[in-house]
């Protein structure tokens, strides 16, 4: 899995620019994704890639065409120091999963990174680092393999209950 | 136990007491889509089977940022939206009223103590209005409008305390990018940003949801203003309600307590490319501008263009070689404006008056700059590409620095115009 290098403030406006928003395609999305801050991603991501934030990886819209258009492009991890609230939560929905880090700043763009979520460590350069765990409530979620999945046969929930 | 105000929204809808770090299946009073996020929202809607949502009357639609459809797969959006509504029931806005939280805010759809969701990061702006509002994806809009709940972390709180008295020409806008500045683009995360003190107090609602929008900037999922007279004056007057007490205890827990004073704060902007890299006005003056927007959610109301025509005052025209683009944020801050006198006025200075949507801070209607052009923007964002090509620069500012910068083509410290 190669690591795609990014550094801290990640916004989704440079994930996919605002003008590709009335594509919900994720493959003709991923086709944008980071158009014009870092065209080589779209055409050099291959499947299993994984992207490598620093701080606050996704901040600014609620656009969830960012996490698509990752999918689109064949990532299925991301690892970052930290997630901006919505990007992460959107992640989770959508089957990308988020993974929070502190060892990012030993990944450099290009290496090798292979993923344990079970053991809740990813390797790099033969090191080990650990990842934290998603949260109870969505990793529910995850393990659905997504929001939607999750959803699909409730006929209703029980509101004010807790996880 | 004490409690601070975002802990007693979610304890008062639960009917039990609810504190940071519960994670609750919590019910929604208001749900807002619009013609980017909504057609994502309806599909998911789909897919998790849903037929009928779950309560038509507590979703609000409307088009904002792509308006009047500026390309064929935007209008193909409207009319998806427009179909799913009448089959729903739902009431629709259309094109016609506004930016989106600015309409939430003035049709009386936000009072204190709701939860409030949109699939728009800046849905936090109804926090003006007391209410815990924030900003979801598409998947979790799916979800709630088949349900009408969804899961929340109810977050810990940042208790901000403003005092002082601005000075002439420097408002909320320079406030809350100085915060911005002060707190960082994450320095907030997770956590529900809480607005009280003197100069809160003293604040206009139109000044109050220019701070609560721009939460999101520094990562807080809410953004809240105590309710007190002018929010329940603001709300009474949009909607049948009896005002009641809700504000954090005084001993409540907060995750930090921040204390600020407005008295001699100057001018603030935000350089290019991150809302946190904020600098005095005079850090940046003189620096050539080719677009000014004055508009948007956070300064596109009535107050706002009023501030900036006082800036303009008699002037004959804007300085040439700037594009300035003056964008209302609803079509009663339009009226409001017209009837005021300042269309007229920015009109015969040169300016471009659109009708209201999110023009240029969409980054992809109209607006959008060349490689190498600067614009200088009321809105909330400067990233990299917001407003057209990533070699473009986007400087954020009020409404006042962004008339006397237009004035004089270049970033200008409106208390020297």
């Amino acid at each position: 899995m190669r690591a795609w290098k990014f550094g801290n403030d990640i916004d989704t406006d440079a994930i996919i620019p605002g003008r590709f928003l009335t594509i919900y395609d994720p493959a003709e999305l991923a086709k944008h994704a980071f158009e014009g801050t870092r065209d080589e991603f779209a055409k050099g991501a291959r499947a299993g890639d994984v992207v490598v934030g620093g701080t606050n990886f996704g901040c600014g819209s609620s656009r969830e065409h960012a996490p698509l258009a990752l999918l689109g492009a064949g990532i299925r991890v991301v690892i970052a120091a930290s997630f901006a609230r919505i990007f992460y939560r959107n992640a989770v929905n959508t089957g990308l999963l988020p993974l929070v880090c502190a060892g990012v700043d030993e990944i450099r763009d290009g290496d090798a990174v292979s993923v344990d979520v079970a053991g809740g460590f990813i390797t790099v350069n033969g090191k080990q680092f650990a990842v934290e765990p998603v949260p109870g409530f969505l990793r529910t979620i995850v393990e659905a393999g997504g929001l939607v999945a999750y959803a699909k046969d409730l006929e209703r929930v029980e509101t004010c209950s807790t996880e | 136990m004490a409690a601070t105000i975002a802990e007693k929204i979610f304890s008062q809808t639960c009917g039990r007491a609810v504190r940071a770090g519960d994670v609750v299946m919590a019910p929604v009073d208001a749900a807002m889509i619009h013609d980017i996020t909504g057609p994502l929202a309806v599909r998911v809607f789909r897919e998790m089977g849903g037929e009928r949502v779950y309560d038509p009357e507590r979703i609000i639609m409307l088009f904002d940022h792509q308006i009047p459809a500026d390309s064929i797969p935007a209008a193909e959006n409207h009319v998806f939206m427009r179909q799913f509504a009448a089959e729903q029931g739902i009431h629709n806005y259309d094109l016609l009223e506004g930016v989106c939280h600015q309409v939430v805010m003035e049709k009386g759809r936000a009072a204190p103590g709701e939860i409030i969701v949109g699939t728009d990061s800046h849905t936090c702006t109804y926090g003006a209005a007391g209410a815990f509002a924030t900003g979801i994806g598409s998947t979790d809009m799916g979800f709630v409008l088949k349900f009408g709940a969804l899961y929340f972390r109810v977050p810990e709180s940042i208790l901000l305390t403003v005092d002082g008295t601005f000075d002439r020409r420097v408002g909320p806008k320079d406030l809350i990018l100085s915060l911005a500045g002060d707190i960082g683009a994450d320095g907030a995360t997770y956590r529900t940003l809480e607005f009280t003190g003197g100069a809160i107090r003293e604040m206009s609602m139109a000044g109050r949801m220019t701070c609560a929008n721009m939460a999101i900037e520094m990562g807080a999922k809410a953004g809240i203003v105590p309710p007190d007279a002018a929010t329940w004056d603001y709300v009474a007057a949009r909607r049948d309600i009896e005002p009641f007490d809700l504000a954090s205890d005084p001993d409540a827990a907060y995750a930090e307590r921040r204390h600020y004073d407005v008295t001699d704060l100057a001018p603030q902007v935000a350089v290019p490319h991150n809302v946190d890299n904020v600098v005095d006005v005079g850090g940046v003056a003189g620096t050539k501008v080719d677009q000014v927007f004055i508009g948007s959610c956070t300064n596109g109301r009535y107050e706002d263009l009023a501030e900036a025509a006082e800036v303009l005052g008699t002037a004959d025209a804007f300085a040439s070689g700037v594009r300035v683009i003056v964008i209302p944020a609803s079509r009663t801050e339009y009226l409001k404006a017209l009837r005021a006198g300042l269309i007229e006025r920015f009109v015969e200075a040169g300016a471009l008056v659109e009708a209201p949507c999110c023009g240029p801070c969409m980054g992809g209607a109209f607006g959008l700059l060349a490689p190498g052009e600067v614009s200088l923007s009321t809105s909330n964002r400067n990233f990299r590409g917001r407003q057209g090509s990533t070699q473009a620069s986007v400087y954020l500012a009020s409404p006042a620095t962004a008339a006397a910068s237009a004035l004089y083509g270049e970033i200008t410290d409106p208390r020297e115009v």
